[in-house]
């Protein structure tokens, strides 16, 4: 089975109760008790004005997890790795609600908005990045199918690779059909080779294990809820400084089993 | 890049079902547009509909599917013998060895417009057959090839609007050469829905007629729907006579706008510059480009402009939107085929509707077919949100 390497450079992270990576970090690594509360949904300082006020809940919490992972490089230069299990929510039940109605003049950045590919686009006018961006869904596996894209890019291209996850909160009547509860987006910076910033080694084979559960209950159930929260035990690791081998959900009969070592500060 | 070889290939879309139905359309210069009948669907605009799509029955055991993004890939995957050449492929590969990629841009989401014009009443819930996971969501017609062929590898829907499929080339090639995998099933598949065709009036950009990709007077685009696969395998050993490889890939963004392109076609000229470096060609290599051409006068403009910076007006180029309309997702997939077919074939085909080239585009644009052997044909595709990519295909020589 083939193993894909690659050194984490930076984290981003917004969830319930996790508003960035240093105070996630801290909550990971047991030094501060979890506490759920709805996700912060940053305005986008990246963005000119109009397409500030025009992104949605899933373009902005995927553009800040992307500015706090790639903190210190220059965003122009990285290729993009996009992967949500869904797109934006609100944004799919409003255009629903007026196509099934008699008024089906649709707003045009409604429309636009929802492409999968909207966190894309903008991040790409954001950053200036003219660079490639992969744009993926694979429903409950997407940060599997993210991650192991971005780390074939890595290997193949030899280029670090900025992977945006997120997913948005699903209004009814949807809801009942896809219960996704709030938002939730990480960002990670990968990167072939180790530099100063690197947090830590990983290595990434699909394999028929189970994946690993969180051991805090309710991060276990924000895991089983929010596709994008299936990184958590990968973030956990890094989080710890451990060395560890864990299993990340991917599709039913393939998943990711992932090797972290941690990269130690040079003596 | 290494070579692939894409092994074998089909296509549906409203010029046919198949390969033969899509080369003699091809041949005939025939388009398959009419004015829309779709659905409820009240705008005046043409659509590139393809016949038998509500026949289509799930394999038993997969009901869950059933939607009409599914039954057109369903009807798609089982032309010309690309179901037996799939199962061979995991015979001789092994089933967790193949990776699937498919690109769309909406998936099945007709069947939630569908299932929100039969919300309960009091309660407002949607009625109680409605599918989300197997229908709806972008990964659907992903997973339905997956379990379809019973394929145990990656599997992953590519969703960059209307360059998904041709994008799902790139993730596979690297796929492959990270030695992940050792073979894709490679596609697209985009079907009709009131979300784009709504959508893409609000944004001015349907025509009232059927669509004329880069004549003077072009007026927008008509949207069509298609399922295009192709399996790509490495191409090792001695290839057979006139097979087809995928030689170039180059992909880029524009970071400019999220529904009108680069005036100039940056991003788009960086596209070809990169698939025309992976294949280890100049652009004079090129016999044929078959343009991204959606005949919205932006698109036409920007692309052209790009096309002409680096290719010269003497390479033959054209769009096929004409006779299939723009299939979104499944454009990139169903165009790379037609490239397959021009190589295979040495068919260029003309650009159908369109009678006068638009003086401003000086390109030498195909207003007729041209039977000319083939070495290598490069294809566009864009989309929404500035994404763009370009694939070069070969005949082996």
């Amino acid at each position: 089975m083939t193993t894909l390497h690659a050194y984490i450079d930076g984290i981003g992270l917004l969830g319930p109760g996790l508003t960035g990576w240093g105070q996630a970090r801290r909550v990971l690594a047991g030094g501060e008790p979890y506490a759920a509360a709805k996700t912060a949904l940053p305005a986008p300082a990246m963005l000119p004005g109009a397409e500030r006020r025009r992104s949605g809940p899933l373009v902005r919490v995927a553009l800040a997890v992307g500015v706090e992972a790639g903190a210190g490089q220059d965003l122009a230069t990285l290729a993009t790795v996009f992967s949500s299990s869904g797109g934006d929510g609100v944004n799919c039940h409003e255009l629903c609600e007026m196509l099934a109605s008699n008024d089906r003049q649709v707003s045009p950045t409604r429309f636009h908005n929802s492409v999968h590919n909207a966190a894309a686009g903008y991040w790409s006018i954001g950053a200036g990045a003219m660079e490639t961006a992969s744009v993926l869904c694979a429903h409950d596996g997407s940060f599997g199918a993210g991650l192991l894209e971005a780390l074939a890019q890595v290997a193949v291209d030899g280029v670090p690779v900025l992977l945006i996850a997120a997913d948005t909160a699903y209004p009814e009547p949807l809801h009942a059909a896809r219960p996704i509860p709030d938002e939730f987006a990480i960002g990670l910076l990968l990167s072939p080779q180790r530099g100063p910033q690197s947090l830590a080694r990983i290595g990434a084979a699909l394999s028929g294990l189970l994946p690993t559960a969180m051991a805090d209950p309710a991060l276990e159930a924000l895991r089983g809820a929010i596709p994008a929260a299936r990184s958590l035990p990968l973030l956990d690791a890094v989080a710890r400084g451990t060395a560890a081998q864990l299993v990340l959900d991917y599709l039913a009969h393939s998943r990711l089993a992932v090797d972290v070592a941690p990269c130690l500060p040079s003596p | 890049m290494k070579p692939l070889l894409l092994s074998h290939f089909t296509a549906t879309s409203c010029i046919g079902t198949g390969l033969s139905a899509t080369r003699s359309s091809l041949e005939a210069q025939r388009s398959g547009l009419a004015r829309c009948d779709f659905d409820t669907v009240d705008l005046d605009t043409w659509i590139g509909r393809v016949d038998g799509v509500d026949e289509v029955a799930m394999p038993v055991g997969m009901e869950d599917w059933d939607c009409r993004n599914n039954r057109l890939l369903k009807l798609a995957l089982e032309q010309d013998g690309f179901g037996d050449a799939v199962r061979a492929a995991a015979l001789r590969y092994g089933r967790g060895r193949i990776g699937v990629f498919i690109g769309t841009s909406t998936s099945g989401i007709h069947q939630t417009e569908l299932a929100y014009r039969r919300r309960d009443p009091e309660t407002g819930a949607l009625p109680e057959d409605f599918i989300y996971a197997a229908t709806h969501n972008t990964f659907s017609a992903a997973s339905f090839t997956q379990r379809y062929f019973d394929l145990q590898g990656p599997a992953t829907a590519v969703s960059s609007a209307c360059s998904s499929s041709a994008k799902v080339f790139a993730s596979a090639a690297r796929m492959i050469a990270a030695g992940v995998i050792d073979a894709a099933v490679v596609g697209g598949v985009d079907s009709l829905c009131l979300t784009t065709l709504y959508g893409f009036n609000s944004l001015g950009l349907t025509s009232g007629e059927p669509c004329r990709p880069y004549a003077a007077d072009r007026s927008g685009i008509s949207i069509g729907e298609a399922a295009a696969l192709a399996l790509l395998e490495p191409a090792t050993g001695a290839l057979p006579e006139g097979a087809v490889l995928l030689t170039g890939v180059g992909e880029s963004s524009d970071a400019y706008h999220m529904s009108s392109p680069h005036p100039e076609g940056l991003g788009a000229r960086i596209a070809m510059e990169k698939a025309l470096a992976a294949a280890g060609l100049a652009a004079a290599d090129i016999d044929y480009i078959n343009l991204h051409g959606t005949a919205t006068p932006s698109n036409d403009a920007a692309e052209g402009r790009a096309v002409a910076a680096l290719f010269g007006k003497d390479t033959p180029c054209s769009s096929t939107k004409g006779a299939t309309g723009h299939t979104l997702g499944a454009a990139g997939g169903l165009e790379a085929v037609v490239c397959a077919l021009a190589l295979r074939h040495g068919l260029m085909p003309a650009g159908v509707n369109t009678t006068e080239v638009d003086p401003a585009l000086p390109l030498a644009y195909l207003l007729e077919n041209r039977a000319q052997p083939l070495r290598h044909a490069l294809s566009n595709s864009f989309g929404f949100g500035g994404t763009n990519c370009s694939l070069v295909f070969s005949r082996a020589s």
